[in-house]
């Protein structure tokens, strides 16, 4: 079976047909793993043992005629900000380059539980902090369809192991946009759930009021079934929403005739690159042909939202990372004397330089003097760009963007520019900021042949609409009619 | 400019980190240039806006109780390793860059 033509529910129907077995699928994906990971460096830790036992218990129960559970066997890569038991997590940082969780994060666990095979933590910016991934401390990932190009952060990792079939799918984080853009760059399909859909008990804090769990895949499908799997509420998050799931999949099907699509033109301004322009306009015309209604919405606090983001995410940021100071499992600097001097060089020495931007900052705009100013100003602006989409979705079903101002980058392009690589994120961060669910799916590619992605936002707990959307979307453009 | 020398490292003593001679530079020039773009949220007059903290304050909650009684559904028992056991001293320990099977140890906490 070639690798690219696999997908969730051929994985498991051929496991269950005894075409192949689990077993034989893992070692096919490590064997690509071996053969284009040291061009690409997606991963950072394997987990073979873990991978073949369960693996080998899928195909015992395949060998028993029991029916398989909804992803049997699928090969699975998480980003290394998820906690896995007895298998390194680093975060993509030195502080937790030696660190084995005791514990399984959530949604790993329920992947497992639904059959899934864990191959292995994936490359990722340090604590998710980026979009180019660059910012990862052991090294970069480069884009599978580019290799001079990055693969877009912070799930860059995730997305391109995805991307070069060396897992079906991958587990990512969006805070301000680390799924949705790596997906768009790499040219797979990235689904950022509302938050609290998804339990965050396990993941490595970043941004605790705007941190999401979700898939990487190569369809839309794949996404609705890894969702289903994940979503729910869980008591070990006390964030983690009590409101029912819905069956995702069964929902892909119904008709998107008559569904009402804004566009919102905050969206198509100055900073947009002109191919990707027109690769989403065509993009929504096609949406139109299928029967959708295109509907002018407006979001105007738009510009505002990455400086919001930016204080908010920091401030976050520099209180969830206080915990890294070399006591109890993060790395802690030699030779140090006393206790204070301990804090601050194993911090220096553990942390790379966007870590310690963002924790100076975060710092900032909490210290006294400072806080009205800065921190909550944020929150004030925070409900501002939450309000805009609650009126604008009063009109709409969905909105539909570009999910990034442009095709992939090119590794080192941005990295001595913070405040460029943050407006990267531009069409990204207000759905964190306001919790709303979004996706990005492939929509076309450059001249340059880079993808491109497509953006569909929808309501609060609305993933099977904008699924719905994206799954008409899909295969309408596979049929190319 | 809005942060100044003695800010950085006033703030860097805040963080925990210290912070060497070339990366405070480079905080310095950094921390301004990101600064000087987030001065654009004065635009806006929020006078009347309340902030959000967190998205859950706007579903999920029962505005009809008061304080934390509105976040009911986030509640749960309080009951001794109702929801996972508590992890064991050992596997408390092992990821501790220092121990001594009982204790973390740390340098000497009273500097004299």
């Amino acid at each position: 079976m070639e690798l690219s033509q696999l997908n969730v529910e051929r994985v498991r129907s051929a496991i269950q047909q005894r075409t192949t077995t689990a077993l034989a699928l893992a070692e096919a994906h490590y064997a690509e793993i071996q053969k284009e990971d040291g061009r690409i460096g997606a991963f950072l830790t394997l987990c073979k043992e873990r991978a073949l036992e369960q693996a080998d218990r899928i195909d015992r129960m395949a060998a028993e005629g029991k029916p398989l559970p909804p992803l049997a066997g699928v090969p699975v890569a998480i980003k290394d900000v998820m906690s896995t038991r007895g298998v390194r997590t680093t975060a993509g940082s030195k502080s937790l380059e030696k660190y084995i969780p005791p514990y399984d994060c959530t949604a790993v666990t329920r992947l497992e539980a639904a059959g899934a095979v864990i191959l292995g933590k994936t490359n990722c910016d340090e604590f998710a902090m980026g979009s180019s991934n660059e910012n990862s401390a052991f090294h970069p990932v480069r884009n599978p369809r580019d290799l001079t190009r990055v693969p877009g952060g912070s799930s860059g990792g995730s997305a391109a192991a995805v991307a070069a079939d060396m897992a079906v799918v991958a587990l990512g984080s969006d805070t301000g946009g680390s799924i949705r853009q790596p997906a768009s760059f790499c040219g797979v399909v990235g689904l950022m759930p509302t938050y609290g859909r998804v339990s965050r008990y396990g993941l490595i804090a970043f941004a605790s009021s705007l941190d999401h769990i979700g898939p990487l895949t190569k369809t839309v499908k794949d996404s609705a079934i890894v969702l289903q799997t994940i979503a729910g509420r869980d008591p070990m998050d006390s964030t983690s929403a009590d409101v029912p799931v819905p069956n995702y999949v069964a929902e892909l099907e119904k008709p998107i005739r008559g569904l009402k699509l804004g566009v919102a033109k905050e969206y198509f301004g100055e900073g947009l690159d002109e191919e990707v322009r027109q690769s989403v306009e065509s993009a929504i015309d096609r949406l139109k042909n299928l029967g959708c209604e295109v509907v002018p919405v407006s979001l105007p606090h738009t510009p505002y939202a990455i400086p919001t983001y930016y204080l908010i995410a920091t401030a976050e940021a520099s209180s969830n990372l206080a915990r890294y100071d070399g006591v109890r499992y993060s790395y802690r600097a030699p030779g140090v004397k006393s206790l204070s001097e301990m804090y601050r060089r194993s911090r220096d020495e553990g942390f790379g330089a966007e870590a310690k931007r963002r924790i100076m900052l975060g710092t900032y705009a909490l210290s006294a003097g400072y806080y009205d100013a800065y921190y909550l100003k944020a929150q004030k602006v925070r409900t501002l760009l939450t309000r805009d989409f609650e009126e604008a979705f009063r009109k709409v079903d969905a909105i539909v963007t570009p999910t990034s101002p442009t095709a992939a980058f090119r590794l080192g392009e941005k990295s001595n520019n913070p405040l460029a690589m943050y407006l990267a994120d531009i069409y990204t961060v207000t759905a964190d900021l306001a919790g709303i669910p979004g996706i990005s799916i492939p929509c076309g590619q450059t001249r340059e042949k880079l993808p491109v992605g497509l953006q569909i936002l929808g309501k609060h707990f609305d993933e099977a609409t904008i699924l719905r959307v994206a799954h008409a979307y899909e295969q309408s453009a596979q049929t190319g009619s | 400019m809005k942060v100044t020398e003695q800010d950085v490292a006033y703030v860097a003593g805040l963080a925990n980190l210290e912070l060497s001679g070339d990366e405070r530079t480079g905080m310095l020039r950094d921390l301004n240039s990101i600064l000087d773009y987030i001065d654009r949220l004065n635009e806006l007059d929020t006078s009347n806006v309340e902030p959000m903290a967190q998205v859950s304050d706007r579903y999920g909650v029962d505005q009809s109780k008061q304080g934390s009684d509105r976040f009911a559904y986030a509640t749960r028992d309080d009951i001794v390793e109702g929801l996972r056991k508590s992890l064991s001293q050992q596997a408390a320990l092992e990821n501790a860059p220092d121990a001594d099977g009982t204790f973390f140890r740390v340098p000497k906490v009273i500097e004299r």
